[in-house]
């Protein structure tokens, strides 16, 4: 109370601390956690809550675990059996893929990172160029490095493809096809003429309305059919079709809202210099409206991906398909919980940082301009 | 203290019934000290205009009457009922303090009837045909009754800040307190609210204003506070204050508000 | 004359293939072609590659006799039913998984959406881990998880987990006590009905007296108090008339009581958890829509905390939380056709799976499921327009 008693001359009142009572551990405690008597009991039985879970979990995931070792005898202590996972490695990471070839499908991940670095400098001047490179150079090679049969590489078939490989093979090609296919079905949707307006409602809100694993089934069991005699396509790629079918539809949603968001001002400003409508689109409105979805289209892509472990109700062995498989090798029994944490984990890894980077360009949009 | 009752002595008969009585107040946002050491009496009738600078603690000290804010040193009272963490005062004090916000803050799924309304049916327990008849006295005040059915998205700003107004003075206050009310409109409605405010001054109402409207302060206020980083640097009399300020941020301040 | 006039005012007619009309009329002409063509290309492809592998036609099969047995069936159903039967159990089965998931995920996700925005730092770090955590694992994998890791190694029904020897979880599924109604019950029963009535009526009188008077009444307290007190008073004149059948081991299992197949429990676990998630962020977004200067407003005006939250926060809160809402409840449903993997009997395994196997009639299932589900989405965002275009704020 020193300062109370002490008068200032106007203007000349020095910063003081606050009192104790208001800032510091105490404080922030009392503030944060203690507060009322409701505040009190809810802290307290949540910290006893992770008292007796937390503990525990630690114990099982890392302390009373088994980490090295080759067969499963190793496993015999309370804590969880990591062996099991690394004896599976390849598997879950690879499916089948030949031993031989492996170094393909690894080339491709360090091309794609290499590839996707400049697009996280912020203020380098090629993005657009690397942009097209993703989605339509890198495809293609992707496509002879995986499949092969040319070139000098062996073939490779597609039921010997699995794991994270085959997961991350299916978000991608969805993606990357369902884009145009989306903004085209966009702007379809936005277009006056009656008849092309229908066809885009209708395929749009047909997919949208029905479980990815209708479409999936349809396209395992109906594709087949729909085809003349003698013309068959494999598994992976009427799955392919399915997800791109589905997430196709998805995307025009997206793109649709950032059409939305485009202000008139920027159509009418095309128009009277006279551009026509598809340049008017692709050179003026397109690109702004596709800048403002960047984080719809992750968005979509973290759903697709955590979609595409459906493909194993069809008989594919994706990530989570390959866990379940290893999980049936009566050598292994047991382990299936070690399985779905390891899987659990790597999609959540995935899953949580693009949803993160998402936020960050969905602030970055928010506050630049 | 002395010099500020030789202020208000000049207007006001020595003695009279003191509204708002703030004693050595201190406030902080986490570090950051914002008010610092304030001491102010607002009697009954007076009409005060606040104004200084952007985050010269203005806005905070009038947010601390209805304990919007808490302050953390000091002492408030407003009514003769001191300001402390009791909800069932804080809720009394409230009844009698009417506030008008920058941002008008209706509610905008009620009708501009119901926004007034609201208030009466729920604190006063007032019937409802007798709480919308009394709604729509003040509306006739604020001179938009016709406006009664519409919802307070179709409104002009100048509208809303008028209903916004007329919303406060259901509940009967016995202090109003106005938070910037014209800073967020165009300047063709700021008239049509101060026109408002004005009527209010005259019927006797008391009222702290915090504002950079500096003719309405020399109009109508009856006490200026120059105020600036967290402290009240000078008060007087609108003419004493615009005539001859004491300090240089006072004058600093002014020279820059009527420069245009 | 005047015609001569006009015709010289009137614009220059353009070449017909720069006319923007004409010209939409012919891209409009040719895309509808071209979608009609492959329509018709893959109906002949289908109907060749039918016929040449005998698989029959039409709508037939429903009448014919299924011959499979349904696990669980709230309607009657045998072997011998038909195919028809058959779907309706099956869809069935998907309306109870879904409907119980949305009460039990909107419970969840409101508590945890609000404790996400709790001053106790703790609770709300709480609720935010949940949320990450859940919305960012596959709903598949979490199904495999509560079923394959949780459900599937519980112990035999011998060493059941017990719980006051009325529920009891095993390997076979939960089982609970269940409510027999003795004859005696009809008086509890009317004295609900009793209670409900009385509640409105109170409401309304509550209501009324307050519009009129303005003295208010503790609606909530009474009506909590009327429609337990009066059941309970019944029940005790009638000499409590309710009795309840326990599960008890006969065997190898329990016999009696209700019994949940684990599948059940799996499906609506994971089904509740993970939606949760989304209505969690849903139901945060939906109150920190409403600004700050809304509550500040109605404290001034002297209201209460619990006047401001019901009749300002919450009405402006709910307008933004609805349509998500809803299409969280549409993406629960859909999701629900994961029970295929764990061979819950939804719709897609006994219909979309066992039915076209035996059937091998892909086209007119794969069209009625999907017509299921397109069904239920339609009418729900059309119900979604209507509330949206009502509740809409009105603007200038």
């Amino acid at each position: 109370m020193t300062d109370a008693a002490h008068t200032y001359q106007p203007g000349q009142h020095p910063d003081l601390p606050p009192p104790s009572n208001a800032v510091g551990i105490l404080a922030w405690l009392y503030k944060n956690l203690l507060s009322s008597w409701l505040n009190a009991t809810l802290t307290i039985s949540a910290a006893y809550l992770l008292f007796l879970s937390i503990p525990p979990l630690f114990q099982w995931l890392f302390f009373d675990a088994d980490w090295v070792g080759e067969t499963r005898e190793v496993c015999s202590r309370e804590g969880a059996c990591w062996v099991y996972i690394i004896f599976w490695f390849k598997q879950l990471m690879y499916g089948r893929y030949p031993d031989a070839e492996l170094w393909r499908i690894n080339s491709a991940y360090v091309l794609l990172v290499l590839a996707a670095i400049p697009l996280f400098i912020p203020g380098f001047r090629w993005k657009q160029w690397i942009g097209v490179f993703l989605f339509f150079g890198y495809p293609i090679i992707a496509f002879y490095l995986f499949v092969g049969g040319s070139f000098g590489l062996t073939h490779v078939e597609s039921p010997l493809w699995g794991g994270l490989f085959l997961t991350l093979v299916i978000a991608l090609v969805g993606i990357v096809t369902s884009l145009p296919i989306g903004i085209i079905l966009a702007l379809g949707r936005r277009s006056s003429m009656p008849i092309i307006r229908a066809l885009c409602i209708g395929f749009i809100e047909l997919w949208r309305g029905v479980p990815l694993i209708t479409v999936l089934f349809m396209a395992s069991v109906m594709f087949p059919l729909f085809m003349p005699e003698g013309v068959n396509f494999d598994k992976l790629v009427r799955a392919l079709i399915a997800v791109t079918l589905f997430s196709s539809a998805y995307m025009a949603e997206v793109v649709r809202g950032g059409l939305q968001a485009i202000p008139k001002g920027q159509y009418e400003g095309a128009q009277a210099l006279g551009i026509s409508y598809w340049k008017m689109m692709a050179l003026i409105v397109l690109p702004q409206a596709l800048k403002l979805v960047i984080p719809g289209i992750v968005n979509t892509f973290i759903g697709l991906f955590k979609d595409t472990t459906l493909v194993l109700i069809i008989g594919l062995f994706d990530f989570l398909g390959m866990a379940q498989l290893v999980g049936t090798n009566p050598d292994w029994v047991g382990f299936r919980i070690e399985g779905y944490v390891f899987v659990g984990a790597v999609f959540w890894i995935f899953c949580f940082s693009m949803s993160r980077y998402s936020q960050h360009l969905e602030k970055k949009l928010h506050t630049g301009h | 203290m002395s010099e500020q009752e030789a202020v208000i002595s000049k207007e006001l008969k020595v003695g009279a019934d003191v509204m708002i009585q703030m004693i050595n107040v201190h406030k902080w946002y986490g570090q950051f000290h914002v008010l610092k050491d304030i001491n102010l009496a607002v009697y009954k009738g007076e009409r005060i205009v606040v104004c200084g600078p952007s985050g010269s603690g203005k806005s905070t000290m009038i947010r601390c009457v209805n304990r919007l804010e808490e302050h953390q040193r000091g002492q408030i009272m407003v009514a003769g009922v001191e300001l402390s963490n009791d909800v069932k005062k804080i809720d009394e004090i409230r009844r009698d303090v009417g506030m008008v916000f920058q941002h008008f803050n209706l509610f905008p799924h009620l009708t501009v009837l119901e926004n007034l309304a609201l208030a009466p049916i729920w604190v006063r327990h007032m019937p409802r045909a007798e709480a919308e008849e009394l709604s729509m006295q003040y509306l006739e005040r604020v001179k938009i009754p016709e406006q009664a059915e519409k919802f307070p998205g179709q409104l002009s700003g100048g509208q809303q800040q008028r209903v916004a107004i007329a919303r406060s003075l259901c509940m009967n206050p016995q202090v109003m307190l106005f938070d910037e009310p014209t800073s967020a409109l165009d300047p063709e409605m700021i008239k049509e609210v101060l026109d408002v405010m004005v009527e209010l001054a005259d019927s006797g109402m008391t009222m702290i204003v915090v504002t950079h409207e500096m003719g309405f302060a020399k109009t109508v206020a009856n006490r200026v506070i120059f105020m600036d980083v967290g402290e009240i640097i000078e008060q007087n009399e609108p003419e004493e204050f615009f005539n001859n300020p004491q300090s240089d941020r006072t004058k600093l301040f002014l020279s820059q508000i009527l420069s245009h | 004359m005047a015609a001569d006039v006009q015709d010289d005012l009137a614009p220059t007619r353009p070449a017909i293939w720069n006319d923007p009309r004409y010209r939409a009329v012919f891209y409009q002409v040719l895309v509808l072609a071209a979608v009609l063509l492959a329509g018709a290309y893959i109906v002949n492809n289908t109907l060749e590659n039918m016929e040449r592998r005998g698989i029959a036609s039409g709508f037939g099969f429903l009448t014919k006799t299924a011959g499979f047995s349904i696990d669980l069936h709230l309607i009657e159903y045998k072997e011998e039913n038909s195919y028809g039967r058959a779907f309706l159990v099956a869809l069935i089965n998907t309306l109870l998984v879904s409907a119980i998931g949305i009460v039990i995920t909107t419970v969840l996700g409101f508590v945890i959406g609000v404790a996400r925005l709790s001053n106790n730092w703790l609770i709300a770090k709480l609720a935010a881990v949940y949320i990450e955590l859940l919305r960012n694992i596959p709903l598949l994998l979490q199904i495999f998880f509560w079923y394959f890791a949780v459900l599937r190694i519980l112990p035999s029904p011998r060493e059941s987990h017990n719980a006051f020897d009325a529920i009891f979880l095993n390997i076979r599924g939960l089982f609970t006590p269940k409510p027999v109604f003795e004859p005696g019950f009809s008086a509890v029963f009317i004295a609900m009905v009793v209670a409900l009535v009385g509640v409105i009526f109170m409401v309304r009188w509550a209501h009324k007296r307050q519009e009129e008077t303005g003295q208010q009444f503790p609606k909530f307290r009474t009506s909590f108090a009327i429609l337990i007190g009066l059941p309970l008073v019944a029940a005790m004149l009638a000499g409590f008339p309710l009795s309840w059948e326990y599960p008890v081991l006969k065997g190898f299992n329990y016999q009696g009581g209700l019994r949940m197949i684990p599948e059940f429990v799996a499906l609506v676990l994971a089904l509740s958890t993970y939606t949760a998630s989304f209505i969690a962020e849903i139901v945060r977004a939906g109150i920190l829509a409403v600004s700050q200067g809304q509550s500040e407003a109605a404290s001034a005006l002297g209201l209460s905390r619990g006047h401001t939250l019901r009749l300002v926060v919450i009405p402006q809160a709910l307008r933004v939380i609805i349509p998500p809402l809803t299409s969280q409840y549409l993406n629960l449903t859909k999701n629900s056709s994961l029970a295929a993997a764990i061979a819950y009997p939804d719709l897609v395994l006994v219909f979309a799976g066992t039915a076209l196997m035996q059937t091998g009639q892909a086209v007119e299932i794969i069209a009625i499921t999907m017509a299921v589900y397109l069904t239920i989405s339609l009418v729900i965002s059309a119900l979604m327009n209507w509330y949206n275009t009502r509740m809409a704020l009105v603007e200038r």
